[in-house]
């Protein structure tokens, strides 16, 4: 399929990456040639194929709702980029 | 004597008999690294020196991807600039508790484990040991170089698509990628969860089967870690191979594979033959479809694990305004053109409108090729391939066209969608001097066959005593 820069930039905005122009026109003919060598799956017929969900034969993995020891705050907040007391700081959402 | 150069299981020999110290294997490798590592680049960021204060048993080198508690670990990305891992990863922390330790330095890689060449790392290209004009494979390329140059006695890496064997093929060591759910991944950055499997690599399979030992087994902090038994597999260490089934796929003896490669493949067949393996051609059906598959679900999977870089708890961030804005500056300042080429990929794959016709038919044709395998398991013990189709290319040779990268792993990236093990190790050396990897392949949870028909390969031939002159 073709894959034109409004794609790419919407995609893009999903992914909150932000986009040169120059960048957008590459990739949008970078993943128009992958996604037309991905277009071969196509050709498979897949009806009643179930789909794999977990490779191995292994059901819900459930444990005891115990509480255990956690890492201390200090260590938490230690990579923040920014921090105040025991929280972490981003822009003002609200206005 | 240069105690870099040995095996893992000759200095623990020495360090039993109190012949060497530690001490000494650390200090070894670190003028060893003093003395290569400006060339070959295996090992990132400005700081050389080992931690030699904390020595014991045989060092480990890790693979950037992979927590070591109080050591930066960055996932060779601008993003987890700065970031220092306040636990220890399983694996390490089962590295430490079987007497051996961490080296102290990380090893290159592309950024998330995104690339087959180590050129998409943050901090440039890891350089082939054989020949430093190529690339060493990917991701794991500072893992496989390292183990190579004697900068390292053993290594860890992680394997996605091929990030353990493809490497080991292209630099001459051995390299396994466990059964999925073999190896907890607690405390490695994740790329694709249904796929990543973290495994050793080393200069022999005596190494393997020992570091194996130390990393397999359960683990309650990854649920898709499998609670059964884990065998000792220095029991697999068995010279011998009659009787045992192989099944060499056509579809991988096909055009785009490099008659060098083929020739050495063909060498290698006829020596397990001469020691009594039977073969036979097998087919696997889907394999065209594999590497379409993979980039499907891997890309997928990556931007969704990808999304938590969102710089509010650690690593990077840019100036901004306001939250979009930080999130938006920061994701595309952090991360560099592959990781931005995957992450749109994967939200493409996954988006309203494309879901059923690429995402959910990856998954069903992801079953197709499982079922390959397990009809060939139902008669076969296990497969022989290339690992790569074609040895070594040059640093630049592939970086401007994304698809022809990706094909470099179309014979290793089966085994990861099919959950199986492989080992890659080396069996030739091309005209050029650069080595050829051979790939075993076995069903689930069958690590001892690999380990056992790849040391008796490896006890008849001498391609694994070949080392790069540096």
């Amino acid at each position: 399929m073709s894959i034109d820069k409004k794609i790419v930039e919407d995609v893009a905005h999903l992914a909150r990456i932000e986009l040169k122009d120059t960048e957008s026109a590459k990739l949008s003919g970078q993943l128009e040639h992958i996604l037309g060598f991905i277009d071969k799956l196509s050709k498979l017929n897949t009806d009643n194929i179930p789909a794999t969900s977990h490779i191995l034969p292994i059901n819900n993995v459930l444990r005891e709702d115990q509480p255990k020891e956690s890492l201390p705050i200090e260590k938490t907040l230690l990579n923040a980029p920014n921090k105040q007391r025991n929280f972490f700081v981003v822009p003002k959402v609200l206005e | 004597m240069e105690l870099n150069k040995l095996t893992a299981h000759e200095l623990i020999q020495k360090l039993n008999s109190k012949e060497i110290t530690a001490k000494d294997i650390f200090s070894a490798l670190d003028n060893r690294i003093k003395e290569i590592d400006h060339k070959v680049k295996a090992y990132v960021r400005a700081e050389k020196d080992t931690n030699s204060t904390e020595a014991t048993g045989i060092p480990v080198s890790i693979k950037d991807n992979i927590s070591t508690n109080g050591y930066r670990t960055e996932c060779c990305s601008k993003i987890l600039e700065g970031f220092i891992p306040p636990y220890d990863a399983t694996v390490i922390k089962k590295i430490k508790e079987s007497g051996h330790s961490f080296l102290g330095l990380k090893l290159n890689m592309d950024e998330f484990a995104f690339g087959s060449s180590t050129e998409n790392s943050f901090f440039g290209p890891t350089h082939n040991p054989w020949d430093l004009s190529c690339v060493p494979g990917g991701s794991s390329g500072g893992s496989a170089a390292a183990v190579a140059a004697d900068e390292a006695i053993w290594a860890i890496g992680s394997d996605t698509g091929g990030s353990i064997r493809q490497p080991a093929s292209f630099c001459g060591v051995v390299g396994l990628k466990p059964t999925y759910g073999r190896v907890s991944r607690f405390g490695l950055i994740a790329f694709a969860s249904s796929l990543d499997q973290i495994g050793p690599l080393t200069k022999d399979v005596h190494d393997s089967a020992l570091l194996s030992n130390i990393i397999s087994g359960y683990d309650s902090n990854d649920s898709t870690s499998i609670n059964t038994t884990v065998p000792d597999y220095t029991k697999s260490l068995i010279n011998d191979v009659k009787g045992i089934k192989v099944g060499i796929p056509k579809e991988y003896f096909v055009e785009g594979l490099d008659p060098e490669v083929k020739s050495s493949l063909q060498e290698a067949i006829e020596t397990l033959k001469k020691l009594g393996a039977q073969f036979k051609e097998i087919s696997l059906p889907h394999t065209e479809y594999a590497v379409p598959v993979y980039y499907i679900i891997a890309t997928a999977e990556a931007s969704s694990n990808l999304a938590r870089f969102d710089a509010v708890q650690y690593g990077f961030r840019a100036d901004s305004a306001n939250l979009i804005d930080m999130y938006k500056k920061t994701r595309s300042q952090g991360f560099g053109d592959e990781a931005k080429r995957r992450i749109l990929l994967g939200t493409f794959a996954l988006s309203h409108g494309y879901y059923d016709a690429y995402y959910l038919r990856a998954l069903k044709v992801r079953t197709l090729i499982k079922r390959d395998f397990d009809n060939v398991f139902k008669d076969f013990d296990c497969i022989i391939t290339p690992t790569s189709p074609t040895a070594a290319f040059k640093i630049g040779e592939k970086t401007d066209d994304p698809l022809k990268m990706y094909l470099s792993d179309i014979y290793t990236i089966s085994a990861n969608l099919a959950g199986i093990p492989a080992i890659s190790l080396p069996c030739g050396l091309t005209k050029r001097g650069l080595p050829v990897g051979l790939q075993i392949l076995s069903k689930h949870f069958n690590e001892e066959l690999l380990l056992r028909v790849a040391y008796t390969y490896e006890q008849n031939t001498q391609w694994h005593k070949n080392k790069p002159k540096l």
